[in-house]
């Protein structure tokens, strides 16, 4: 599977109930099918069309993305630090494609 | 208006100073352009934000986005950047947990639209 190249920032320790602020950017052109190639045919659209993250398995924050999210879509959003352990982030391409980071929280 | 109906099913959103669209007035590249929303709400399961959509209804494609939280998302507030094919009104459309629809708009003026 292709690789996507992703950003993450995450606090590496909260404390418990605190609310933390996430920020990720995935590295992608976000091709959004409008655009015609040299010759002109169209360029067929192929978009991050879907973000997830999990905090310790649960949904925390999802988005459906569209064609007008801009290229390298960055996204700043917020969760409540419960417990310490895993965010799971979840890109999902245009054709199925998934791609899948962690990072670890310790809460105190 | 209509984008936005569909998204809400068919619920007519309210205009609301609680919902809080920050974008610049005039931006020169419509390819990118930086965009903070937020829902003011307790984000306790009583007072919480469900849905929130972006649209631009000028673009080819209304719809930009739609986040999805829950109250242990803590703060219903989400930065990004957008494209906007032209000078328009961008809509923020939440849906809140007690049924409630809210919207707000912002007007931006861009100079290159940003579906090139």
């Amino acid at each position: 599977m292709a690789e996507l190249e992703v950003r993450i920032a995450v606090p590496s320790a909260a404390r418990r109930g605190e609310v933390i602020e996430i920020k990720t950017l995935a590295v992608h052109p976000m091709e959004h099918g409008f655009r015609l190639d040299p010759d002109g045919k169209p360029i067929p659209r192929k978009i991050i069309n879907a973000f997830f993250c999990k905090y310790n398995g649960e949904l925390v924050f999802a988005a459906d993305l569209h064609p007008g999210m801009a290229a390298n879509p960055y996204l700043v959003f917020h969760a409540v630090a419960t417990d310490s352990g895993t965010l799971e982030f979840t890109w999902r391409e245009d054709g199925g494609d998934v791609f899948v980071a962690e990072r670890t929280i310790v809460v105190t | 208006m209509a984008a936005a109906i569909a998204l809400t099913g068919g619920r007519r959103p309210e205009t609301s100073d609680r919902i809080r669209l920050t974008l610049p007035r005039a931006f020169e590249r419509g390819d990118a352009v930086p965009l903070m929303v937020e829902v003011k709400t307790a984000m306790t399961d009583a007072d919480y934000v469900k849905r929130l959509h972006l649209l631009a209804e000028a673009n080819p494609l209304p719809e930009i986005a739609s986040f999805h939280f829950t109250p242990r998302s803590g703060r219903g507030r989400v930065v990004t950047r957008i494209r906007l094919a032209k000078t328009q009104n961008v809509m923020a459309v939440a849906e809140m947990g007690d049924g409630a629809v809210l919207m707000a708009q912002a007007p931006v003026e861009v100079e290159t639209g940003g579906c090139k």
